[in-house]
């Protein structure tokens, strides 16, 4: 039997070597391999084969990318890189600089990619003018989801509007013997809340400067004491074994009632949904309180890799399906997120979905989009992960507000 | 006997793939330490520039100290804890294959996801803790992953469970190897069973305790999958090593010449902690 | 007197049966965890008690993490990526074992300058970090034009096992009666009829041990797998992190536990049953040198 395979697959891959020659494959790296994910990704696949076009799937899960971003590197030095690779925010510009992702501009004039992609968004898949990977979907990282039945038990009404409302909210919370934040002592959900912190303390310009520009003096300054200081407001109200725990636990304790409140991007929601809670009835989804208006958004791009002359046609077309707006709302529908393009009708989406679709748009037109700095969008790995290593160590108490603030300008002007 | 060309000729392959693929990688590694590589290699020198960098880096310091902590713990307990394995085994007992199977075991499964059932195990709110409790063991305390100054402890822990059983049989082949004769003229003595434990039998296993060293040690300094699965380096940078370190930098966080300069520190460190093995073990044909 | 001495020795044999169930309990714990909750549907996991049996006892994460689950893309499970490890790890054991014995025959019956320094230098590759093997060696496949083949895996693994592979062969060889070869080849037995007919057919114990450190190292083996291998090469490790390691979606713990003993069941054989066998190799000479 096993012997009767082995003879397949070594003729499938003699077979299959001349196929590649003949250029209509795509062979695609990326780190969506759970259910709904790849059940998302699986929609692209069925669109490209519909054009005759072979799907190479190369999926290295891991650390939100980190393993596939080693791949990448290995298969790069070895000149032999994939079609397409999953990034995010500034690992695209990274790539870039090196010199070794492929020219869009073509299909991108043709489908008017310019229009109909935030700017906010092309930040991100343009380099020197040149377009160089296409977004899939974006992904809004404050949010707070909450379980409605522990909110009533507790006696709050309506969703704190304030972060003063929120912390009341908490305790009151922990008074009536529930948890009332569920986190994962992770340093990028510690980044996620943080995010959330200095939005709703500083605002948004202030946010830019400091996680964005990296002013020193924004960095140093007492906001950033104040967001520190609220940080630890937050540790309170969390419960004792937060650390190490993966988000989707987390979530599991606001599904099932341990928890009140949980800070974490619209991912989230497919735990509930999973779990079988309606929006509006079971649980809640609101913004983070005081950020109102504003949105931290990550987006999941396929940055494209310079290949052979023979794959270009294949390439383009993949860009093409990626972008193409009934994919991109039938991916989004299943993934949780909401669509690259503001253009896309928001007829198939949830209660959630389409508040988020709402809110992109508003966004945007209005400025207050920012790129989230805890997933990528607002500094590259290098700055981004010594902004961790201040955060993670201030929430686990080993160093205090001062001290948190002096280290974040260190980190700002590496 | 002396070599001719014809196994000279034999040992070639090994010895240059050897020298290519493990010495001039280490030169390359070198030479990476002393540029400004950040994603990919760049080849312009830059001095020492990444070493100061990475003596300022309190992750470093962090990794460098949990390495000490870790690696003699680790290679300690696991030392012990294999030679008491192999003594209890030894002591001619029932169903000893099951025993030995048992201990052996967490060799085989990749902690990718072992790491998951640790994870929960240690956790104070699902695992241990929690299920004492609620037993009825109320004051049942061991929230140790949870705490920065402890969860370090919790990564020896898993290690020492995850080899044990390979040392305990590398201890077992130690004891069946030993001339019996000795012992029972000890015994007709009247030696007590410790006594011909600590003076007879385990004097002989000098070497085997070489060979066990060694290979804890490999394994304390390549850890990875371990701290990732077990804690992911938390709580906060608490339980990075230096291979973490030299992970994160060289690839997640784009400084490849400070992670470069990370691996040449460890692999320094490296050779000055088997340089007597080696020398040892080199000399053994010699009266072979 | 005689009496009580053996009430004693039956006390201590109590005891001692006492020690090592209670210690084989404790390693097996973690195996309880991830048994148990492999048959558990994910509602009962999510609700919290994962030390307790199933209620609802459910082989369906097993069937899921076989044949349904998503690895990328593609819902297959598991099952096809062992085709796939079986590719790599068989030639890569047969040739770090090759080398291995040839190279531990080469060192311990020859003598030559520098026979020593050769081996030190292949003992200490044992201990390098393969994190910064990664990129160099990623060079070396891409001109050899063998990135992303199974080829250039092979090559990896086996390049990375000769230290140890020598290491075991060496010891092993050292220890073997002189006489026996010397008289071979007094006979005239040339190189390699001293290896086929003498050293190998008694090798058996070595072998083992060669064979089981490898094919479990490099079976479970993720790093180079991932980052050498592409879309119709890589491995059971890359298939089995992607089951169990998911950003944003959720997470089947049921299904990850048991892909991971599907995953671990070659090596699991391995160790099971030739664990006796094992044994005796290491005793044959690979520790006691």
């Amino acid at each position: 039997m096993i012997k009767k395979q082995l003879l397949g697959v070594l003729i499938a891959a003699a077979v299959a070597a001349p196929a590649l020659a003949a250029d209509q494959s795509v062979e695609v790296l990326h780190w969506w391999t759970s259910g709904g994910e790849a059940a998302a990704l699986n929609v692209l696949k069925g669109n490209l084969e519909k054009e005759g076009i072979k799907w190479n799937d190369m999926p290295v899960a891991g650390g939100g990318g980190e393993a596939a971003m080693t791949a990448v590197r290995a298969r790069v030095t070895a000149g032999n890189p994939p079609t397409a690779v999953q990034m995010l925010g500034f690992d695209i510009q990274d790539w870039a600089k090196q010199g070794v992702l492929a020219d869009l501009n073509a299909v991108a004039a043709r489908e008017g990619w310019d229009k109909s992609v935030p700017a906010a968004l092309q930040r991100f898949s343009k380099y020197n003018g040149k377009w160089i990977a296409a977004p899939v979907n974006v992904h809004s990282t404050n949010w707070v989801w909450a379980n409605k039945a522990v909110l009533d038990k507790v006696g709050i009404k309506n969703p704190p509007a304030s972060f003063d409302e929120f912390i009341a909210d908490g305790e009151a919370v922990q008074k009536a013997g529930f948890i009332a934040i569920a986190h994962g002592g992770q340093p990028w959900q510690e980044a996620t809340v943080f995010d959330s912190i200095v939005l709703t303390t500083g605002g948004i310009d202030f946010y830019k400067k400091a996680l964005v520009d990296l002013d020193p003096k924004a960095l140093g300054s007492p906001t950033m004491e104040k967001v520190f200081h609220r940080m630890g407001q937050i540790r309170k109200l969390v419960d004792k074994d937060f650390s190490g725990r993966d988000w989707n636990v987390a979530s599991g304790m606001v599904i099932s009632g341990k928890a009140a409140f949980q800070i974490m991007g619209d991912w989230a929601k497919g735990e509930f949904i999973n779990a079988k809670k309606v929006p509006g009835k079971d649980f809640l989804c609101f913004r983070f309180p005081g950020t109102q208006g504003m949105v931290s958004f990550n987006s999941d791009q396929f940055a494209m890799f310079k290949v052979g002359a023979d794959k270009v046609a294949a390439q383009d077309k993949l860009a093409s399906a990626i972008l193409d707006p009934g994919f991109q709302s039938a991916f989004n529908v299943v993934k949780g997120s909401v669509p690259a393009r503001t253009d896309v009708p928001d007829t198939a989406f949830d209660a959630c979905g389409k508040k988020g679709i709402k809110d992109l748009a508003e966004a945007s037109k209005a400025g207050t989009l920012v790129g989230s700095m805890a997933h990528g969008h607002a500094e590259p790995a290098s700055i981004k992960n010594a902004f961790y290593d201040v955060i993670t160590r201030h929430f686990n108490g080993q160093i205090d507000d001062r001290k948190a603030v002096q280290e974040m300008v260190a980190a700002g002007s590496n | 006997m002396r070599a001719g060309w014809l196994p000279k000729l034999l040992l070639s392959p090994s010895v240059i793939l050897v020298l290519v693929c493990v010495y001039g990688y280490i030169m390359f590694t070198v030479y990476l330490s002393f540029t400004a590589s950040t994603m990919m290699p760049a080849y312009e020198w830059s001095g020492t520039a990444s070493y100061q960098r990475l003596f300022r880096l309190a992750n470093w310091n962090v990794s460098v100290g949990n390495l000490a902590v870790f690696a003699t713990l680790y290679i300690l307990v696991t030392l012990v804890l294999g030679l008491l394995f192999a003594i209890l085994i030894d002591q001619q007992i029932q169903a000893e294959g099951l025993f030995r199977s048992i201990f052996l075991y967490p060799m085989a499964i990749s902690f990718i996801v072992t790491g998951t059932a640790w994870k929960w195990l240690l956790d104070p709110g699902i695992g241990l803790e929690h299920t004492m409790r609620q037993i009825g063991w109320e004051s049942f305390s061991f929230g140790w992953i949870k705490q920065a100054d402890m969860a370090i402890y919790c990564v020896v822990i898993a290690a020492v469970w995850q080899t044990t059983g390979f040392v305990m049989a590398l201890f077992l082949a130690g004891l069946r190897g030993i001339d019996g004769e000795q012992i029972s003229a000890a015994r007709v003595d009247g030696a007590r069973p410790w006594q011909i434990y600590q003076r007879i039998i385990i004097p002989q296993l000098g070497p085997v305790f070489v060979s066990a060293f060694v290979i804890l040690a490999h394994m304390a300094i390549k850890s990875y999958d371990l701290i990732i699965a077990l804690t992911n380096g938390g709580p906060g940078r608490a339980t990075w090593l230096p291979s973490v370190f030299m992970y994160q930098y060289s690839f997640t966080r784009n400084e490849m010449s400070v992670g470069a300069a990370s691996a040449v520190l460890m692999l320094a460190a490296i050779g000055v902690v088997v340089l007597p093995y080696l020398v040892n073990e080199m000399r053994k044909v010699k009266h072979g | 007197m005689a009496d009580t001495r053996d009430k004693g020795l039956v006390a201590g044999r109590i005891f001692l049966y006492l020690v090592l169930i209670f210690l084989a309990l404790l390693f097996l714990l973690p195996m309880y965890v991830m048994l148990a909750n492999s048959f558990k549907p994910l509602e009962e996991i999510r609700n919290g008690q994962l030390m307790a049996l199933p209620i609802d006892w459910t082989t369906a994460p097993w069937r899921s993490a076989w044949s349904t689950a998503q690895i990328g893309v593609q819902a297959t499970g598991l099952r096809p990526y062992f085709i796939n490890s079986f590719l790599l790890v068989i030639p890569a054991v047969a040739i770090s074992t090759m080398f291995g014995a040839l190279n531990g025959y080469i060192l311990t019956q020859f003598q030559f300058r520098g026979a020593n320094l050769l081996f030190a230098l292949m003992l200490f590759s044992v201990f390098i970090p393969f994190q910064i093997v990664l990129i160099p060696m990623a060079k070396t496949l891409g001109t050899l034009g063998l990135a992303g083949t199974v080829k250039g895996l092979v090559l990896v693994n086996s390049v990375y096992g000769i230290g140890f592979t020598t290491l075991f062969f060496r010891n092993y060889y050292a220890a073997f009666p002189v006489e026996l070869i010397r008289s071979a080849r007094m006979d005239g037995a040339r190189f390699f009829a001293v290896l086929f007919r003498i050293l190998l057919p008694s090798s058996s114990p070595i072998i083992i041990v060669t064979v089981i450190w490898q094919f479990t190292n490099i079976w479970n083996e993720f790093l180079f797998g991932a980052s050498f291998s592409d879309f119709s090469s890589f491995p059971l490790t890359v298939a089995l992190n992607n089951l169990v390691s998911s950003s944003t979606g959720v997470k089947e713990y049921n299904v990850h536990f048991a892909g991971a003993f599907i995953a671990a069941i070659p090596t699991l054989i391995v160790y099971v049953a030739s664990g006796k066998y094992f044994v005796r190799g290491l005793m044959a000479g690979s520790v006691k040198g």
